[in-house]
């Protein structure tokens, strides 16, 4: 899965994030971040309601290999959370901008913060492989 | 950049997650390291472990005294060529230096079978300690060895050897190996499923490697080889013992041999020292209750006593819980307490194994 969908925005800690058409955002981890994890195990996600805060703890994904903190790319609060994880936490790893999608939450305002357009994320990527 | 084994160019071409692992670049999966463990309790799989360290001792009618003295369980226990064993090889002080099999191929010969990370350390042991009983120690860098395990994998290995061959390799008891020209066929494995591993030329692994897929077994990295021999509750030498451990304190006192008693081996006396200690520590399986991953090195709490620690820990495959294997204070408890990252877990302490042939050993 090397095509990044062009209807995104990415985060530097490969998260994806996009704006529905009620100006709510969808996030998950990229292909990138699901191949480095492996198969995942559990995925703790937030309520719904929670405010969080951009650059707090949105969600934990457990692999076989490690634990790893979901970061919230953007301030808000949480819409409705993918429960379907909860049962098929490999989701994320088969369909990670799909089936696999985490959070969706309303944004603070409309600034989508630091993230980046799919090229920007792909450099990111190239100079990680290099 | 690693050392590679001869099936390196297999493992690239099947998009195999390369790692290192002691020095080697191996397979970590080819995909799904939950799928290939699924493969090998459910049909077959198959490994490439030829970055494991074979060293055969050779010659002399002293190989036998002298595997004797450098083995903590009993080589005398072999006693027709095609036999094996599981040991640990201990320091004077009585901490495992590694652990390995070894197989009396020949009258006067065996042939041992220890670690990829330890090679070095244990090579120069070994090579020192046979310097007074005039025996050849040869380093067999020109084998590869494939494992092929899971309740179908002896049927599909053995369609795969020479017809010659067949009946009698299917034949074979656990724990005995039998050699059917360039193969070394055991019947041994590390998932605690059914098995063989093959020692063969490392110039004919690719074509045997091929021909184990062709007949239907999947390939599988270190990943699954992991969790298979976690839930088959099987020791991993840097996690589960190492040489500031006891055998007698990592689940390993089955594997030393202090009968007959006037059979001298290294770490003896540090054994029968560590055996009448009163506050030796236990080691046994944890399972997790709730949700969540146990890992290596979690903090283990026990009511009234000092803390514990997991020695190896990780997810199930076919439990779909948390397991670990630990080292506890000593005492008569079945309920602690694991620090996951920061919050205190409710783990059960069960007797591993967690998974045998398939089966769950363990009340869920």
């Amino acid at each position: 899965m090397s095509e990044l969908p062009g209807d995104l925005r990415f985060t530097g800690e490969h998260e994806w994030l996009r704006k529905e058409e009620d100006g709510s955002v969808t996030i998950g981890i990229t292909d990138h971040a699901q191949s480095a994890l492996g198969d995942l195990v559990f995925v703790e996600l937030p309520e719904t309601g929670q405010e969080l805060e951009a650059g707090g703890e949105m969600a934990v994904v457990e692999s076989v290999k490690a634990a790893s903190d979901v970061y919230a790319p953007v301030s808000g609060t949480v819409l409705e959370v993918n429960s379907a994880l909860a049962d098929d936490p490999e989701k994320i790893n088969a369909d990670p901008y799909g089936e696999g999608w985490i959070v969706r939450m309303q944004p603070s305002d409309d600034d989508m913060g630091d993230t980046m357009d799919p090229d920007a994320y792909q450099e990111l990527l190239d100079d990680l492989e290099s | 950049m690693g050392l590679k084994t001869p099936l390196h160019a297999k493992h690239l071409k099947a998009s195999a997650r390369i790692v290192d692992f002691g020095g080697w670049d191996m397979p970590l999966h080819y995909g799904s390291q939950i799928e290939e463990h699924h493969s090998v309790r459910r049909r077959a799989g198959v490994f490439d472990v030829s970055h494991m360290t074979i060293v055969d001792v050779v010659e002399g009618d002293r190989s036998l005294d002298f595997l004797r003295l450098l083995l903590a369980n009993d080589v005398a226990k072999l006693r027709e060529p095609g036999k094996a064993l599981y040991s640990c090889m201990l320091n004077p002080a009585g901490g495992v230096i590694d652990d390995l099999i070894v197989y009396y191929t020949s009258p006067s010969t065996y042939r041992l079978v220890v670690n990829a990370a330890t090679r070095d350390k244990d090579l120069a042991w070994i090579r020192k300690s046979a310097e007074p009983f005039g025996v050849t120690v040869s380093e067999r860098s020109d084998l590869a060895m494939i494992a092929v395990q899971g309740p179908e994998a002896r049927e599909l290995a053995a369609g795969v050897f020479d017809s010659r061959f067949t009946d009698r390799a299917l034949a074979l008891k656990p724990f005995t190996a039998l050699q059917a020209d360039d193969l070394f066929i055991a019947r041994t494995g590390y998932t605690g499923e059914d098995g063989f591993e093959i020692v063969l030329p490392a110039s004919s692994a690719e074509a045997c490697w091929q021909a184990v897929l062709d007949a239907g077994a999947a390939a599988c990295g270190l990943g699954a080889r992991d969790t298979l021999r976690l839930e088959a509750g099987m020791s991993l030498y840097g996690s589960d013992m190492d040489e500031t451990t006891s055998p007698l304190e990592s689940g390993l006192g089955w594997t030393v041999a202090l009968d007959p008693p006037e059979r001298n081996f290294i770490g003896r006396d540090a054994v029968v020292q560590m055996q009448s200690k009163p506050d030796r520590q236990r080691f046994t399986g944890l399972l997790l209750q709730g949700r969540g991953v146990l890992r290596n090195h979690q903090r283990v709490v026990v009511e009234g006593r000092h803390d514990g620690e997991i020695t190896s820990g990780g997810f199930s495959p076919t439990l779909q819980r948390s397991i670990a294997l630990a080292r506890l204070p000593a005492g008569d408890y079945d309920r602690c307490l694991v620090d996951v990252r920061g919050k205190l877990l409710d783990a059960r302490i069960v007797k591993p194994p967690f998974v045998r042939k398939g089966s769950i050993c363990v009340d869920l």
